[in-house]
């Protein structure tokens, strides 16, 4: 019995670390444009579709698709940012919504166009599968790789946050976009470096996650509201918020999924609309 | 072009004092249902859907493009309906327009519940707050499987005579009509609310919420009661498919179901009714057609269409004839003055 809650919870940090992945790009666009991107999870899958194509097509191994996957990601978000998103950041909040829809549904179309509905597969290597026994209670191999892979990765976002010139140039500008301005940091730029590297985090995190999330065309609606969730109760424009919100998104949904399969994904649902009842601007607020 | 003029918000007519006298071209709207019949015999149900989601997208507007709340779980109401006149037949209750009557009430009462979250909290909040409880509905009917049927979606609904008289038959003619006079009525009332000083109020809170409660208006008050006012009308629009078409998709409470008519809204031109109503006619046509093609061709143009829209910022179809309109009226009185 306890051996089981020990594996659901190991099994939900895992599946958060890899919605924190997603999302914290999303975290940092709405807290830094107040851009409600409904598309976030589109970036994700192009990255998951960029690394099955380089694995089956060329060969190339699944580690050393990572950095080309999250290049490829951060690439399309830095060109959409530039075309076309920049474009909305004044605008309200609906049109915001309606052309991340837009957006959702012509991805969805081009990728079902050109590789199919089905699942794409993945092939993990050999030292990745399985699982190994610690006091009797078996652990995912692949889980482990992924809380390590994203614990290295939110330090040193932290890291380039808090210690680096352009870290700095990102807190001022969530902080205060005028002021930013008038100090002279190009703003602008700032937000297409920070949006393209959202993109191409979400893009890591599409690959990590296809044996987890699955990956085929429906990708970006069907996780869309979790991680919509994630910085909705994490609040935007933090990373620690969406950290938070993530593990507990995730041990939420395993374990829902894992006691009370009846009931399904209403278990987040529900923890979702009573957290956001109390915490209307999500758990943890940037300081004003 | 200034970033303001690319917000849709903005583009909504400009407040006026309202005029309750009907237009010229209200009377031939009202026509065009009857033309349509003549004309169209063999495609009556597909019409009838069109008054449906009409109606659908009326309720949505009074939300939307009156009050200024932006909703992506709007389908949540409209799968009550559907759900309540579709249980109360199979459960032996047939009588059509009792059953919409308990679909408004139902949906209405969940509407007032939710009002409260979706009125508090600022523009992300009030997203997610309508995306989850349009979600959380979606998932109760999905694993309540002996009581909706899930997946399966709701079947063997028989909806008993109109009036003990007309038969819903296969051609739809019942059907027709009877989702012809609904939508009328519900057109009536909401054209009447939204000329009322209630709805001029509400447009003042769509202009400038920080100010309305300065000239004695309880914002939050107001927009509770058009939220449950709107939920209560599509109630109403679920209920009128349910029982035209005899069945309850899973689909009807489905995210797509609310999205789409956000697209009905703003393609036909939010805050004008008659918009709404526009859009729900030309989006069924397209969709009637295109979908017949290839469906995913048409969720690739739905997309376009929807961001090219958000970028030309046109207002929807009755905002672009608007901006014609008024261009020529300028250029006629130029003229004039010349």
């Amino acid at each position: 019995m306890l051996g089981n809650l020990i594996g659901v919870v190991f099994d939900g940090v895992a599946f958060g670390a890899l919605l924190f992945l997603i999302s914290v790009g999303l975290s940092v666009t709405m807290g830094l444009m107040n851009f409600v991107n409904l598309a976030h999870g589109a970036f994700a899958m192009l990255g998951g579709y960029v690394s099955v194509e380089l694995m089956t097509r060329l060969g190339v191994p699944f580690l050393a698709t990572l950095p080309i996957a999250f290049l490829a990601a951060a690439l399309a978000g830095f060109i959409l940012e530039r075309t076309l998103y920049q474009r909305l950041y004044e605008a309200d909040p609906l049109d915001q919504v309606l052309f991340s829809i837009g957006l959702v549904f012509m991805v969805i179309a081009t990728f079902t166009f050109f590789w199919g509905p089905t699942l794409q597969p993945v092939n993990l290597p050999e030292w990745l599968r399985g699982q190994f026994r610690v006091f009797d209670i078996g652990f995912g191999v692949y889980r482990l790789f992924l809380i390590g892979v994203v614990i290295l990765i939110t330090i040193a976002l932290g890291l380039l946050i808090e210690r680096t010139r352009f870290g700095a140039q990102i807190r001022a500008s969530v902080d205060n976009q005028q002021a930013s301005k008038g100090l002279g940091i190009n703003v602008n730029r700032v937000f297409s470096l920070t949006f393209a590297l959202g993109s191409g985090l979400a893009g890591l995190g599409g690959v990590l996650g296809i044996d987890v999330l699955g990956l085929d065309p429906t990708f970006p609606l069907k996780w869309m509201v979790y991680f919509l969730i994630v910085v909705a109760v994490g609040g935007a424009g933090t990373i620690r918020g969406p950290l938070v919100a993530a593990i507990l998104l995730g041990i939420f949904d395993v374990a829902g999924k894992y006691y009370v399969p009846e009931i399904g994904a209403f278990v987040i649902y529900v923890l979702m609309v009573v957290l956001l009842l109390f915490f209307p601007n999500g758990l943890i607020t940037r300081r004003a | 072009m200034n970033m303001q003029s690319l917000s849709i918000v903005d583009r909504l007519p400009a407040p006026r004092v309202p005029n309750d006298r009907w237009h010229k071209l209200e009377y031939l709207f009202w026509i065009l249902p009857f033309v349509a019949y003549f004309l169209f015999p063999t495609n009556l149900v597909l019409i009838s859907q069109m008054m449906i989601l009409a109606l659908f997208a009326l309720s949505l507007d009074l939300i939307l493009g009156y009050a200024g709340i932006v909703s992506l779980g709007h389908a949540a109401f409209f799968g009550v309906g559907a759900y309540t006149s579709g249980l109360l037949s199979t459960h032996g209750w047939g009588e059509p327009f009792s059953a919409l009557l308990m679909a408004a009430v139902l949906a209405a009462i969940l509407g007032y519940i939710t009002s409260f979250l979706v009125v508090r909290g600022h523009e992300l909040t009030q997203l997610m707050v309508t995306l989850g409880i349009g979600l959380m509905l979606y998932e109760i009917a999905n694993k309540a499987t002996d009581f909706t049927g899930g997946a399966d979606g709701l079947w063997g609904i028989s909806t008993w005579p109109l009036f003990g008289i007309f038969e819903i038959d296969l051609y739809g003619k019942t059907g027709y009509f009877y989702s012809l006079a609904v939508l009328f009525i519900m057109f009536l009332f909401a054209r009447r609310l939204v000329s009322s000083t209630f709805g001029l109020s509400l447009i003042g809170i769509r202009e400038g919420a920080k100010r309305m409660p300065a000239i004695g208006a309880n914002v939050d008050k107001r927009l509770v009661a058009i939220y449950t006012i709107s939920a209560g009308m599509a109630g109403v629009a679920g209920a009128l498919l349910a029982q035209t078409t005899q069945f309850v998709g899973l689909d009807s409470l489905g995210f797509i179901r609310s999205a789409d008519l956000l697209i009905i809204l703003v393609l036909g031109g939010a805050g004008r009714l008659y918009g709404a109503m526009l859009g729900a006619v030309v989006f069924m046509f397209a969709h009637h057609y295109i979908s017949d093609i290839n469906p995913v061709y048409w969720q690739f143009w739905i997309g376009l269409l929807l961001i090219v829209i958000v970028m030309m910022g046109s207002g929807g179809i009755l905002g672009s004839v608007e901006r014609i309109l008024e261009r020529r009226r300028n250029r006629a009185a130029e003229k004039g003055a010349s």
